[in-house]
């Protein structure tokens, strides 16, 4: 099947050109009753198309903030953010992204399909479009057949699964994913895992991935970006040499184990400064 | 699924009519106990006049003793207590027969009833319960608009969440009995009587659990639902249609339960000054002419219209929610 999404993105689209996501010295101060908390610090990064990155760190890194400061939930307070050449704000009203909070967020009084169907309500697509994508992306998340389920009716992973069909449901380019899997114990989370790398595969998207588990980053990532707290900055960023075919079973390898090292040596520097 | 809901649901009736049954007997028990000291001063009276012995034999003394030593001390001559003509406490089979008289002997074999004149008798209970039920229904209508309509406000006006909710407030902790003789001499002025002045008070009884029910309800989506829909730049009304009104009806229902329960009562407590028919008239009237069975009689029809509409506003709560697919 080729979906529109795939047309806009012609072959492989990893080159050097504009970055899709582009910080510079990007701050974000929260004013609070106990003074000012420095959530991003001078934080620069260009994310290129089709990449895969994954941000990482302790609790208060501002991994998540940073996520939220793409999609426009949240304001910088200095430096400049531009996604796809735009500001966030511009971005979000051109259906730039797709967002999977770390709770999969369905609406109980929906079907799954209804669900996936949702956005494309609110930007106003045809009735046979609908039908058309709803089909087209629950298959790509591997639930076909669930359409007409209610959410209670289904596993916690597989909720997960209709939000991200969700997110797909538009075609934006690029997916933002806040701890999607955070919720999950690690036998489904492996499986949702594998499935992620195959749909990103398939789609071509770019994706910004937010996580705490460090065997999660270095298994899905191109990019791996290290954070540390108070105040939120980036400490390393690591491009993986990983080859983009990953079974599983890469994480037993010593190229995998030694990313990984190097993941854990960055988040320990964070520590002790 | 739907095949075996009625045998699961016949079972739990089951499992639940001894405990129900215990209780009903124990309060009936408590309740015939209960009118021998009640009566106990006119069973006396009637005993010493038909030539009985009693003590103590003044009148005066024996209503200035308390009714339980009045009790103790004529064991023998409390034969009609359970029987009197106007007791001031009457015995549950007393008004279980006047209840009878007054609803289906009254239709059956009344002048006035249903079989001879073709319409419900003015003197018995079924219509007066009707009176009272079209006032509640329309006081419950009016109401529940009210509520919700003053809830969107709430949530969506800053000025209005800061305003309504204290007046809201105030309005109930007014008695309704000291108000309602004033909204109906208020309105009555500008010409305004019969039914709709009863429902006025019956909604401002019932608005108030719809008010605070909807504000919690509209207000249910968290921070994150929020957030999702500000990533599709959902519009205001687009985010109350889809997500907000929604999330509300689980709430909304436990409200309106409340409110139609205050309904019927605002609309007996808005037919009390007014006597035009209704149970609220009919239990003034058993008070003024000392037909304690009627007002008991009025009291037990109340509470079973109030029993059935709980119940019916239950049921259609479990078929909405079991059609958006959030009940099983």
């Amino acid at each position: 099947m080729t979906d529109t999404a795939t047309a806009e993105v012609p072959g492989q689209a990893r080159d050097a050109g504009a970055p899709v996501i582009e910080a510079s010295h990007l701050d974000l101060t929260f004013q609070t009753a106990d003074g000012p908390v420095h959530a991003l610090r001078d934080v620069s990064l260009g994310i290129p198309k089709g990449a895969f990155v994954s941000f990482i760190g302790p609790s208060g890194c501002g991994k998540t903030t940073f996520l939220r400061c793409i999609a426009a939930l949240e304001h910088p307070t200095g430096g400049s953010l531009t996604v796809n050449g735009m500001t966030p704000d511009e971005a979000r009203k051109a259906r730039a992204y797709g967002y999977v909070f770390q709770a999969a967020g369905l609406y109980p009084w929906r079907t799954i399909g209804r669900n996936v169907a949702l956005p494309l309500e609110i930007m106003g697509y045809g009735k046979a479009e609908q039908k058309e994508r709803i089909a087209r992306v629950l298959e790509l998340v591997e639930l076909s057949g669930f359409e007409n389920k209610y959410p209670w009716q289904l596993s916690g992973g597989m909720q997960q699964r209709a939000s991200i069909a969700r997110a797909l449901a538009f075609d934006a380019d690029i997916l933002l994913m806040d701890e999607p899997f955070g919720a999950l114990d690690e036998i489904v989370r492996d499986r949702l895992n594998e499935e992620l790398m195959r749909l990103w595969a398939r789609t071509e998207k770019t994706i910004a991935f937010v996580t705490h588990s460090i065997p999660e980053a270095v298994y899905l990532s191109t990019h791996i970006v290290v954070m540390s707290p108070r105040p939120g900055r980036i400490t390393d960023v690591i491009e993986s040499p990983l080859p983009k075919e990953r079974p599983l079973d890469i994480r037993d390898t010593p190229e995998f184990i030694e990313i990984a090292h190097r993941v854990r040596e960055g988040l320990r520097a964070g520590y002790q400064e | 699924m739907s095949a075996e809901r009625p045998r699961r649901g016949a079972g739990a009736v089951l499992r639940r009519i001894p405990p129900v049954l215990a209780m009903v007997l124990g309060l009936i028990g408590l309740w015939y106990l209960a009118v021998i000291p009640m009566n106990v001063q006119e069973v006396l009276t009637r005993a010493e006049r038909a030539g009985v012995e009693v003590s103590p034999p003044s009148a005066v003394e024996r209503r200035d003793m308390g009714n339980w030593a009045l009790v103790v001390r004529n064991p023998g001559t409390l034969g009609e207590s359970w029987s009197l003509d106007r007791p001031r406490l009457p015995a549950p089979h007393q008004v279980l027969t006047e209840l009878y008289e007054s609803t289906v002997d009254e239709e059956l074999n009344g002048r006035r009833g249903i079989v001879r004149s073709g319409s419900l008798s003015n003197r018995g209970l079924v219509y007066h319960a009707m009176v009272t039920l079209n006032a509640t229904f329309v006081g419950f209508l009016i109401g529940t608009g009210l509520g919700i309509l003053l809830a969107v406000g709430i949530v969506h006006s800053r000025v209005m969440d800061m305003s309504v909710m204290p007046w809201a407030i105030v309005s109930q902790t007014i008695p309704i009995v000291a108000l309602a003789p004033m909204i109906i001499v208020v309105l009555y002025s500008i010409g305004i009587q019969g039914l709709l002045p009863k429902a006025v008070i019956s909604a401002y009884l019932s608005f108030f659990p719809v008010v605070v029910g909807m504000v919690k309800g509209l207000r249910a989506p968290g921070p994150m639902q929020m957030d999702l829909m500000r990533t599709y730049s959902a519009p205001k009304g687009t985010v109350f249609w889809k997500l907000r009104l929604p999330s509300s009806v689980p709430y909304l229902f436990a409200s309106l339960k409340i409110a139609i329960a205050a309904s019927l009562v605002g609309a007996i407590v808005g037919e009390l000054p007014v006597q035009q028919g209704g149970l609220g008239a009919r239990m003034l009237a058993g008070s003024y002419y000392g037909q304690t069975a009627q007002i008991w009689a009025a009291l037990l029809m109340a509470a079973a219209l109030a029993a059935v509409l709980v119940w019916a506003i239950g049921r259609i709560e479990a078929r909405t929610l079991r059609r958006m697919g959030m009940a099983q």
